[in-house]
């Protein structure tokens, strides 16, 4: 198998509170490979956005990345330098974030914002930095754009932000593009049309994908792959038909079954019993031990990621399907 | 914009006026000022005349009638006790005591703001910890305690700089400055830091705040994935932001510590207009104390205007005028 574009080996990002040590991300592994849509799901707490800033370094203290590698095209980002990171940062890897009413800052003009963008990493004169700012706005569906970088983001909705923000991730036309939830805090027609334009423009560029999401829909319409994040730590990763087919571990299902569909109109919808474990007192072994009905005596021991591929795996002793199949773990 | 200024001018206008108002009455209550201005031994036909030289023999609002007439001419009454105009007596000593503010809060400013990025940035560093802990002291230790304090330091036993006064001056305007000489500005260092301390420390606190605030926003994060350098993250995107705050507080402070820099100009001697005001109210010299407030209170009214037009400089949500958007 070719080396792929990134490649996370059991990252490790812990908050040292006062409270005590909070393993946000404990033991991830993914892959992705160049132009790749990934999707990264998990409930509030589970440790997938912690995951996409631990990437780029970008986490704040008390966090930090205590082990693991991140090889983005080979080269180790956990133990490089801020000045080789910044270089990578927005040019190789770009980052787009949840809530675009928060990710630009309120007294600086788009354009200001956008030209600093080019000039970080390209050394060009203003004024061709404006004109590729023009550019890569016109080309996220932005009317008027020589207009549109003279105004605030306060003069903007809530979509045409996120629209800037992609702008942003697009000026340099990186490797790798993270997005934390890009779309979780727009109406739901923008979120369709921002899907659309991601895709599209990934599928232009060959840009690569991780979409941080909790919401399985979003990913079955737009991932490549999928892997599923429980209390830090990925529990189940496949391809999008294989993660909504046949759902291996008990957690994905529950999260599958949770979700609105058209198919059982009538049908109470299942949700999953309890919460989220509060990640400063996770139980021993599986973290989902205490919410499963398929939990046994061997729960109590951590399983280790099982399956058939690399890119096929669950972490689970008893995983959903297996009685019928016969190859338990 | 002119809209907006026009309509400032107007409530300007209102103040100034309640103000008078209300100075005319509070002075009025204090006491008859006749019996500080003539000597004990004068007989009761002396007196007379001396107060019906000074207009007091006349019911209150006839008094203010008159001073608001001849104010809207510009004549705020002449000084009881030096015998000249009380407005010019005061703006004589406007310059010492604008040299002193401006110098105080440049001080504060250029010093209070790294400081406070610096303690925001890096809340844990030792650093950080002690500059906050300077600024509790600069907060809570007496101005006057702490000018004593710099006499005895720097002017007694060190001897590096002068104790009191303004030292030699140079003209610009037509207006004598201290800090246009080398020996001026050896006399305002002193004074200029013992005012500056307070406003300092609430810099630093303000700038701190703002910072560990402004820090924890997305869009600090969302700068620093676009690859951007420090310096520009702090230099531009955190420091724009948390300049709102500062400016709003520094315009304010500005204009109490021209007013009210009594203190430090009793202890270093300066001759500016708060040892003039605590003269004047002492020997119950009204137009000197009505003077004084009423270029205060433009003083206030002008610094606001100011710090207004500059918060809508730095944040762009502001409009003036609160027209169209």
């Amino acid at each position: 198998m070719t080396e792929p574009l990134l490649r996370v080996d059991g990252l490790k990002t812990h908050f040292l509170t006062r409270a005590g040590t909070v393993k946000a991300v404990d033991g991830v592994d993914l892959r992705l490979d160049r132009g790749e849509i990934l999707g990264l799901v998990g409930e509030s707490g589970s440790g997938k956005s912690v995951t996409g800033q631990s990437i780029l370094g970008l986490v704040d203290p008390p966090g930090r990345v205590v082990g693991g590698r991140v090889l983005f095209r080979g080269e180790d980002l956990v133990g490089a330098g801020e000045k080789r990171l910044r270089a990578i940062r927005g040019r190789r890897i770009a980052m787009i974030f949840q809530d675009p009413m928060m990710t630009l800052n309120p007294v600086l003009s788009i354009g200001t914002q956008m030209v600093e963008a080019v000039q970080a990493h390209e050394t060009v004169s203003r004024a061709e930095a404006w004109e590729r700012s023009r550019r890569a706005l016109a080309r996220v569906g932005i009317a008027s754009p020589d207009e549109r970088l003279a105004s605030y983001p306060h003069q903007f909705s809530g979509g045409m932000r996120q629209r800037v923000a992609i702008a942003i991730a697009l000026l340099h036309s990186p490797d790798l593009i993270i997005a934390d939830e890009p779309t979780t805090a727009l109406d739901v027609t923008i979120q369709a049309q921002i899907l659309f334009e991601v895709q599209k423009l990934c599928r232009e560029t060959g840009t690569a994908l991780i979409w941080v999401t909790h919401d399985l829909a979003v990913v079955s319409a737009l991932a490549d792959r999928v892997a599923v994040m429980y209390a830090g730590r990925v529990v189940e990763t496949g391809t999008v038909a294989e993660i909504i087919g046949n759902p291996r571990h008990p957690y994905t299902r529950g999260l599958l079954e949770s979700v609105p569909s058209r198919n059982r109109r009538g049908v109470p919808l299942r949700s999953i019993p309890g919460m989220t474990p509060s990640v400063l007192d996770l139980p021993e072994g599986c973290a989902f031990r205490p919410r499963c009905d398929r939990s046994t005596g061997a729960c109590t021991a951590m399983p280790e990621l099982m399956g058939d591929r690399e890119d096929r795996a669950w972490r689970c002793w008893n995983p959903v399907g297996a009685e019928a199949r016969g190859d338990a773990a | 914009m002119l809209v907006f200024i026009l309509r400032r001018l107007a409530q300007s206008a209102v103040v100034v006026m309640a103000m008078s108002v209300l100075v005319f009455a509070g002075i009025f209550a204090i006491g008859n000022p006749i019996d500080v201005l003539i000597s004990p031994e004068a007989d009761e036909f002396e007196r007379a005349a001396a107060i019906a030289r000074l207009g007091l023999d006349k019911p209150m609002h006839e008094q203010f009638i008159r001073f608001v007439d001849s104010a809207l001419g510009g004549d705020l009454g002449t000084s009881f006790v030096h015998g000249v105009p009380a407005l010019g007596l005061v703006l004589q000593r406007f310059p010492a005591t604008l040299e002193l503010a401006l110098c105080a809060m440049l001080v504060a400013v250029v010093l209070g703001i790294p400081l406070g990025l610096w303690a925001g940035l890096k809340p844990d560093s030792l650093a950080g910890r002690v500059i906050m802990t300077g600024s509790i002291l600069g907060f809570s230790l007496p101005t006057f305690w702490v000018g004593m304090m710099l006499i005895m330091a720097f002017a007694v036993t060190l001897g590096w700089l002068p104790a009191g006064g303004r030292g030699e001056t140079a003209s610009l305007f037509g207006v004598p400055w201290s800090f246009l000489t080398a020996d001026g500005l050896t006399h305002l260092i002193l004074p200029a830091v013992n005012l500056a301390l307070f406003k300092l420390s609430l810099v630093i606190r303000l700038a701190r705040a703002g910072t560990r605030e402004v820090a924890l926003q997305d869009y600090v994060k969302f700068a620093r994935a676009k690859g951007l350098a420090p310096s520009r993250v702090v230099g531009v995107h955190i420091l724009k932001n948390i300049m709102i705050p500062v400016v709003t507080v520094l315009g304010l402070e500005l204009g109490s510590v021209i007013a009210f820099s009594v203190v430090t100009e009793s202890v270093f001697a300066w001759p500016g207009m708060g040892k003039l005001l605590i003269d004047s109210i002492l020997q119950l010299d009204r137009p000197v104390v009505i003077a004084y407030l009423l270029v205060t209170v433009l003083l206030f009214v002008v610094i606001n205007l100011i710090v207004d037009l500059v918060y809508s400089l730095l944040d762009p949500r502001i409009r003036l005028g609160g027209g169209r958007a």
